[in-house]
C-alpha cells in the first residue's frame, strides 16, 4: 500500500537524505521517497503491517531529525 | 521584499542574527580599536577571560539552537550531523584561543569561532529563506484548486459544498471570479475562462453554451451554469494536482549521485580531519597549528550545497515547465528529456489536426462555385468528407435537389434543369465527363455540372501549422523524427516531406504501433533516448512503452495525464522544443552546481590543509557555496518565451 504524508518542519536537505536512508531500512518498508523540496514522504510498505510500520518510521524519523514531524 | 514571503520561523531567526551580528561587530570594534585588544583590560595570565567572556555571550545568543541540536542529536547517536560537527569546530577554535591565552601566546581566535557560527547561521537562513520562496512561488504557479462548488438543490436554490461532495450530472454555478470546480458542459451562459494556470495560455478561453469546461481554470466575465461530467477526483483540476504533487517522488540520477556521494562525503571528510590533527601534530608537535587545520576541515565537511542545490534545480525546472502549461511527472523526466533523440509522433491528432479538410480547390473557373456544387451534393451525407465541404462552404444550401447515391462513385443531384456530379473519377468517367486529373494526396472529389467540368476539390487531414518549425527545430538539435501512422504509403511520404521529418512508417495498425516502437528501443543505441508524442486518447500502450510518453492537449483528457510521463496541456507541437530548452537549463546548472561545489570543497580542503585558508574561507567553503548553488539553481525558473504565444487565439472545444 502507498501513502504520502506531509512533513512539517524539514528543514535540512541532508536530513530529508537520513531520514530516506533511515526509513528505507525499516522492516516492511517496500519503497520510500522523501522529497525535501515537496516536504512530503511517499512510502509503500506492507499493507497489513502498516500503522505497525508507520510506528516505527516515525521513531526513526525523530531519531535523525527531531525538530520534523509526519502529520499521519 | 513581501511580510509574507518570510515563514514566522526564518522572520524570528532573522532577528536574532542581525542582533548576533550588531553585538558581534561592536565586541570586534572594540577589541581591535583598543590598543592591545580586550585582552589589555585584565592583567597577567589570566588576560584571555575578558575577550572570552564577550565573545562567549555573542556565540550563546547565536550558536544555542546548533549546540542544543548538537547534545540531542548525539544522545541519539547522530554523529556526523552538521550541527555537531560546527560545534566541534567551533568550540575547538574557543579551545586554541583560550590554550594560546593560558600559554601566554597572543590572544586571537574567539572572533574567529563566533564568526564562524555567525556566518553558519546566517548561510542556514538564506537556505531556508530560498527554498521557501521557491516553494511558495511555484506552489502559487499550481494554485488550481477548488475550494468549493455551488451546488444546486432540489428546490432550486444553489448551496456552497465541497467540490468532492459533487455527483456526476449534477448543476452547479460558477459566477465570475470563481474557480471551475469540476469538469462538465456548460448548459447556460457564455463567459471567457482563464486557462493559464492550467494551460500557460494567457488569453482567455471562450465558454459556450454546450462547450466542455475544464475544472481549475477560472471564470472572468459572466455566471455559467454549469453540468457536472466527472467526480472531483477524476476531474482535470486533481488529475493534475495529484501529478505535480508527486513530481518530486521521482528522483533523477544526478539526485541520487548527490544523496550517494553526501553519505560518503562527511564520513570521510572528517576521518581525514583526525588524520590531520594527529599525525603531522605527532611529528612536528605544533599541535595547535594542526588542529586549527584539522577544525577547517570539519566545518567544510557538510555537503548541504549540494544536497539542497540539486533538488531545488530540479524543482525549479519543473516548476518553470508548468508555468507554460507542461507538466513533467518527475525530475527524472527532466533529466531524461534533455538526452531525448528520437522523437516518434503519431500521425493523426498530433502532427496533423485529426479533422478532414477542404485542403485545396482546383476550379475549372469559379472556386466558390464549385464549393457551392458540392455542398449541395454532400449536404445530406454524414460523412467527414461530406462535413468537411460544408464546413467549408458555411453557407445555407439550395434545396430541392433529389440526391442519388451511386455506391461506391459518389452522388448524382438532381434539380429541374441542373445535374450536379460529385464524386471520384469513376463517377465523371461514367457520365462521360472530360476531367482535370487531381494529383494531390488526399481524398480527391470531381463537380461537375449539366456535363461540364467544375473543378475539383482535395481534402486531406489538415497538418497542424506549427508542425513544420517544430520538427526542423528538433531536427536542428540533432534528434531524429519519426511518424508512425495508418495512412498508405503515399499520403504518408508527402505529409513527412511537407513537415521535414527524418523518417515515417505507414500503414500501420493501431496494434503494429506498439510493435514498431518496441523494435525501436530495441534498435536504438543504449545511450539514446525514445519518445512517443501522441494525443493520449488512444496510445496509453505506446505511451507507457517508450523511454517518455509525451501526450498533447493534456487540458481535458485524464487518460492522457495518467500514461505520459510529460504532458502538454496546450494542443501545441511548441511544447516540445519548448520542454527541451528548460530542460537544457535545467541540466546545465544541475551539473554547474555539482562541478562548482565539489570543486571550491576540494580546493578549500586542500588550502586548509596545507594552511592556506583559514576558518573563514572555510565558512565560506560550507554556507558561501550553498548560497551561490542556491541563487544558481533559482536561474532554472526564468523566462523561456516572449508574450508571443499567448496572442494566438484559445481554441473553444464545443461538445457536438
Amino acid at each position: 500500500m502507498k501513502k504520502v504524508y506531509r512533513l512539517e518542519d524539514l528543514d535540512c536537505a541532508n536530513c530529508a537524505a537520513k531520514m530516506e536512508r533511515a526509513v528505507a531500512k525499516i522492516d516492511g518498508v517496500n519503497e520510500v521517497s522523501i522529497s525535501f523540496m515537496g516536504q512530503r514522504m511517499s512510502i509503500d510498505a506492507d499493507e497489513g503491517r502498516f500503522e505497525e510500520i508507520m510506528d516505527n518510521v516515525v521513531k526513526a524519523c525523530k531519531k535523525v531529525e527531531p525538530d520534523c514531524t509526519i502529520v499521519r | 521584499m513581501k511580510r509574507s514571503s518570510m515563514s514566522r520561523k526564518d522572520k524570528k531567526n532573522l532577528i536574532r542574527i542581525a542582533i548576533a551580528l550588531a553585538l558581534f561587530l561592536a565586541v570586534f570594534i572594540v577589541d581591535k580599536a583598543m590598543a592591545g585588544g580586550l585582552g589589555g583590560v585584565l592583567q597577567g595570565p589570566a588576560a584571555w577571560v575578558f575577550p572570552f567572556c564577550l565573545y562567549l555571550a555573542v556565540y550563546l545568543l547565536i550558536g544555542y539552537d546548533v549546540l542544543w541540536r548538537a547534545v540531542r542529536n548525539i544522545a541519539h547517536g547522530q554523529v556526523f550531523d552538521e550541527n555537531f560537527l560546527m560545534c566541534v569546530a567551533t568550540l575547538g577554535a574557543f579551545a586554541l584561543a583560550i590554550y594560546r591565552g593560558v600559554t601566554g601566546q597572543e590572544i586571537e581566535g574567539f572572533d574567529e569561532a563566533c564568526a564562524v557560527l555567525l556566518f553558519y547561521q546566517v548561510g542556514e537562513w538564506f537556505q531556508s529563506y530560498a527554498t521557501g520562496r521557491s516553494r511558495k512561488s511555484i506552489a502559487a504557479l499550481m494554485d488550481i484548486r477548488p475550494d468549493y462548488a455551488n451546488l444546486m438543490q432540489a428546490d432550486g436554490t444553489f448551496k456552497r459544498v465541497d467540490p468532492a461532495e459533487v455527483k456526476v450530472g449534477d448543476t452547479i454555478l460558477v459566477n465570475p471570479g470563481e474557480k471551475v470546480p469540476l469538469d462538465g458542459v456548460v448548459v447556460k451562459g457564455a463567459s471567457a475562462l482563464d486557462t493559464k494556470a492550467l494551460t500557460g495560455e494567457s488569453l482567455p478561453r471562450e465558454a459556450l453554451e454546450g462547450g466542455e469546461i475544464v475544472s481549475g481554470s477560472v471564470n472572468l466575465t459572466s455566471q455559467l451554469t454549469v453540468r457536472v461530467e466527472k467526480e472531483f477526483y477524476d476531474s482535470t483540476v486533481s488529475k493534475i494536482l495529484e501529478l505535480v504533487e508527486n513530481a518530486a517522488d521521482q528522483k533523477s540520477k544526478a539526485e541520487n549521485f548527490i544523496t550517494k556521494f553526501a553519505k560518503y562525503y562527511t564520513p570521510v571528510v572528517c576521518a581525514v580531519a583526525l588524520l590531520l590533527a594527529i599525525v603531522p601534530g605527532l611529528i612536528t608537535m605544533d599541535w595547535s597549528t594542526w588542529v586549527y587545520r584539522a577544525l577547517s576541515f570539519l566545518v567544510v565537511s557538510c555537503p548541504c550545497a549540494l544536497v539542497i542545490s540539486i533538488p531545488l534545480s530540479f524543482f525549479a525546472g519543473i516548476g518553470a515547465a508548468s508555468r507554460y502549461g507542461i507538466l513533467v511527472k518527475g525530475s527524472n523526466y527532466l533529466e531524461k528529456f534533455n538526452a531525448a533523440d528520437i522523437f516518434v509522433f503519431d500521425k493523426t491528432g498530433t502532427l496533423t489536426k485529426g479533422n478532414f479538410a477542404v485542403a485545396k480547390i482546383s476550379p475549372a473557373e469559379d472556386a466558390e462555385e464549385v464549393l457551392r456544387l458540392a455542398a449541395i451534393a454532400e449536404h445530406d451525407s454524414s460523412h467527414p468528407i461530406a462535413r468537411s465541404v460544408a464546413a467549408r462552404y458555411g453557407k445555407q444550401t439550395e434545396g430541392g435537389y433529389t440526391l442519388t447515391n451511386i455506391a461506391g462513385c459518389g452522388v448524382v443531384a438532381e434539380k429541374k434543369g441542373s445535374v450536379i456530379l460529385c464524386g471520384n473519377g469513376k463517377l465523371m468517367e461514367r457520365y462521360g465527363v472530360p476531367y482535370r486529373k487531381e494529383e494531390g494526396v488526399g481524398t480527391v472529389v470531381y463537380v461537375a455540372e449539366n456535363g461540364r467540368f467544375a473543378g475539383s476539390l482535395l481534402i486531406a487531414d489538415e497538418v497542424k501549422p506549427e508542425a513544420a518549425e517544430v520538427v526542423s527545430q528538433l531536427n536542428g538539435m540533432g534528434c531524429k523524427t519519426v511518424m508512425l501512422t495508418g495512412d498508405n504509403e503515399a499520403i504518408a511520404e508527402s505529409v513527412a516531406k511537407q513537415i521535414g521529418l527524418t523518417g515515417y512508417k505507414a500503414s500501420l495498425l493501431p496494434q503494429n504501433k506498439v510493435e514498431e516502437v518496441e523494435g525501436m528501443l530495441a534498435a536504438k543505441d543504449k545511450k539514446e533516448v525514445l519518445c512517443f508524442v501522441g494525443d493520449g486518447i488512444n496510445d496509453a500502450p505506446v505511451l507507457m512503452r517508450s523511454d517518455i510518453g509525451i501526450a498533447m492537449g493534456g487540458a481535458g483528457s485524464d487518460a492522457a495525464i495518467e500514461a505520459a510521463d510529460i504532458v502538454l496541456m496546450q494542443d501545441d507541437l511548441r511544447g516540445l522544443p519548448l520542454a527541451k530548452r528548460i530542460a537544457k537549463k535545467t541540466m546545465a546548472i544541475v551539473m554547474e552546481n555539482i562541478v562548482f561545489s565539489i570543486a571550491v570543497k576540494v580546493v578549500i580542503l586542500i588550502l586548509s590543509a596545507v594552511g592556506i585558508a583559514n576558518m573563514w574561507l572555510a565558512v565560506f567553503g560550507d554556507v558561501g557555496v550553498a548560497v551561490i548553488a542556491i541563487l544558481n539553481a533559482m536561474r532554472v525558473n526564468s523566462k523561456y518565451l516572449p508574450e508571443e504565444r499567448g496572442k494566438r487565439p484559445a481554441p473553444v472545444s464545443v461538445k457536438e
